[in-house]
């Protein structure tokens, strides 16, 4: 007879099997390792949460504690790969196989260990992408999660950093998989449950607050005039034109400009209301400005960012807060609200080739992609119009009638020519193609694919690909605007003087601005601590960002 | 530290009266750039001192576009170099002709 129930069994085994070292759902911390091994089996999907922000980093230590002659070959689904553990897990053979979305610091490591064979590679996701496997494919068969506070019966608080958290724990727990908490304390009343207790088998009190990294905290004394001109090129020659409210900023330090730019060059353009009124964006210190001066409408955010804690409790009018008054970010939601409702990304990369194809990853450095390859595509399911998407589409087809033709989502790419160590942004051939060539991959890690770029912004203008209608003009556009690179000075002038006046390329002066205004004193901030100003002290930096 | 020298005929001279401009900084990434209007309204030489070896065509480049768009006739170009990028090069080069072009204070 065909046993339906098999998963369910397999769950009350591990749970019978972890309570022999927990106390009710509380497991202590001293017998973690032990209690991992009695929970795990080898060969078990395991999703370690971890993302770009938060990080479950006892439960990660833990695990790279158990004994690999018990506990091996695990298969790790997980959207960050940030804390050295991370790798650990592989370098001792407790883990083999790997899925993820990103993995900025740990991006150098995560190549060599690829290209050693230490770590066997399913695929780099968007974050949508892996939470969707999450339902189908890759359900974690446990899940070790991270959480600000829990009471005894599991009910989590999830607090301003919830992230993932919600979809790892719907996948893993529904399915039944078994689900294991780290938080820093156990209390008898959280102040409000994100994550209800039923579905959380154990926890672990930790004793000190889950880490964070301050991702999207970029220091404006650090803002370049040549980063300064690309945000003024964007601003009068994207958002002006194409009226751009609902959008995604990238975490680059040119949309940090852009962010800087709108109570000051964006005013004087009159701008305000017209453009940048809602986003799907994580808590930019850079972007207080902007909210004070009364740009920013709405923003909902896929995590949380150190040190904007208090501030984006006392602007609950345009942030998503919760009944304790703290912010709910939700990382899946947010995916979803970056893709289908907003009308443009806007963000940086490290390699465009000459097709308009672009990644980060180049031949030491596998970073993933996080989200742009997400909210950097154009989503064939939206069904609803707007001013910017209509405009788009009708510049990229001309000849259909208007009420069949599909709009487009602008994908901006916006970056300086050469980048650190004199890097040039424009190659020949990505560096993505040689990676899998040597890892013998299926596909190639773009980050962004060219059909979905619609813009690109140097210091030397904008090229509007939307307006390209074959493979020369896409060529030459690119080359029209990658400055003194190889890529730039190899341009057939001829070809770019005509694609100028097609205003598929355009200069600085073409849209009535001079490089010499990109100055720093445009910007609303300059410093750290101007921002700390601007919020009226409610935003706290964290001690790496000050200087005083 | 690499040496380029480049000379090139003008079209148009430097605006303003000053007798010299000095812009920038010499620091890693930066550069200074100092202007004197010492030679023939019809002349422009610019020598580059660069911490970066073996950007002698970048530098070709950039200078040369620099002549063609600014008003740069009549003046002995020194720039010292830590290794800055292209575009913030262009980027001197044209401050310090505007601020020869300014009246003096």
């Amino acid at each position: 007879m065909t046993d339906w129930n098999r998963q369910k069994a397999g769950l009350a085994e591990r749970l019978a099997a972890g309570r022999a070292h927990a106390a009710g759902k509380t497991v202590p911390i001293a017998k973690l390792a032990a209690f991992l091994e009695a929970v795990l089996r080898p060969g078990d999907r395991v999703c370690l949460e971890g993302d770009n922000q938060k990080q479950a980093d006892i439960l990660a230590t833990a695990l790279a504690d158990v004994d690999p002659a018990k506990i091996h070959d695990l298969h790790m689904v997980q959207s960050g790969v940030v804390l050295p553990e991370h790798l650990d897990v592989f370098d001792k053979g407790i883990a083999r196989r790997l899925d993820y979305s990103y993995s900025g610091p740990q991006s150098a490591r995560i190549a060599r260990m690829l290209f050693g064979g230490k770590i066997e590679l399913g695929a780099i996701h968007t974050y949508l992408e892996l939470f969707g496997r999450y339902f189908i494919d890759l359900t974690p068969q446990v899940a070790l999660i991270a959480a600000v506070c829990a009471d005894r019966d599991g009910n989590l608080y999830t607090g301003p950093n919830t992230e993932d958290t919600p979809v790892v724990v719907e996948a893993t727990s529904y399915k039944s998989g078994l689900v294991i908490a780290q938080v820093a304390e156990i209390v008898d009343k959280v102040p409000r449950v994100d994550i209800p207790g039923d579905l959380v088998h154990f926890i672990v009190e930790a004793k000190k607050p889950f880490y964070v990294e301050p991702l999207f905290t970029r220091d404006p004394a650090a803002m370049t005039e040549t980063q300064i001109l690309t945000a003024m090129l964007a601003i009068k020659g994207i958002y002006a034109p194409y009226g751009v409210q609902r959008l995604n900023h990238g975490i680059g330090f040119n949309t940090a400009a852009i962010e800087l730019l709108l109570p000051t060059y964006g005013e004087a353009l009159g701008l305000k209301g017209r453009i940048c009124t809602h986003f799907a964006l994580n808590p930019h210190p850079t972007l207080i400005p902007a909210i004070e001066a009364g740009w920013v409408e709405q923003i909902h955010c896929f995590g949380s960012e150190v040190g904007m804690e208090d501030y984006i409790a006392a602007r609950s009018d345009i942030f998503f807060t919760g009944p304790d008054g703290s912010l709910r970010s939700n990382r899946a939601f947010s995916q979803t609200a970056g893709l289908y409702a907003c009308d443009m990304f806007i963000g940086s990369t490290l390699q465009i080739d000459l097709q308009g194809h672009s990644s980060t990853i180049t031949a030491s450095r596998i970073a993933g992609f996080g989200g742009a390859p997400n909210m950097g595509s154009d989503p064939r399911g939206r069904r609803h119009p707007s001013e910017p998407w209509l405009k788009a589409g009708a510049e990229a087809d001309p000849d259909t009638p208007a009420s069949l033709r599909r709009g487009r989502k602008l994908v901006v790419q916006i970056g300086e020519t050469f980048g650190d160590g004199n890097a040039s942004l424009f190659v020949e051939k990505l560096d993505a193609l040689e990676l899998a060539a040597k890892l013998k991959l299926d596909l190639a890690p773009v980050m962004v694919y060219a059909d979905d770029v619609t813009h690109i912004v140097t210091e030397e203008g904008i090229a509007n690909l939307l307006l390209c209608r074959d493979a020369d003009d896409y060529e030459q556009a690119i080359r029209g605007v990658a400055g003194y690179t190889e890529i730039g000075r190899a341009r057939d002038k001829k070809m770019v003087e005509r694609l100028r006046e097609r205003k598929v390329i355009q200069r600085p002066e073409d849209l009535g601005i001079d490089p010499l205004d990109a100055d720093r004193r445009l910007l609303a901030a300059r410093s750290i601590k101007d921002i700390v100003r601007s919020s009226g002290g409610l935003y706290r930096p964290p001690s790496r960002f000050r200087n005083w | 530290m690499e040496k380029l020298s480049f000379q090139f005929k003008t079209e148009k001279p430097a605006g303003g009266t000053r007798p010299q401009a000095l812009v920038g900084v010499v620091a890693s990434g930066n550069l200074e750039v100092l202007l004197e209007r010492v030679l023939p309204t019809d002349a422009c030489s610019i020598d580059i001192a660069t911490a970066a070896h073996g950007f002698g065509t970048v530098w070709q480049a950039v200078v040369a576009d620099f002549v063609s768009r600014r008003a740069a006739g009549g003046l002995r170009i020194s720039v010292n170099d830590g290794g800055a990028r292209p575009d913030t090069v262009a980027l001197r080069l044209a401050q310090a002709v505007r601020l020869i072009e300014e009246p003096e204070a």
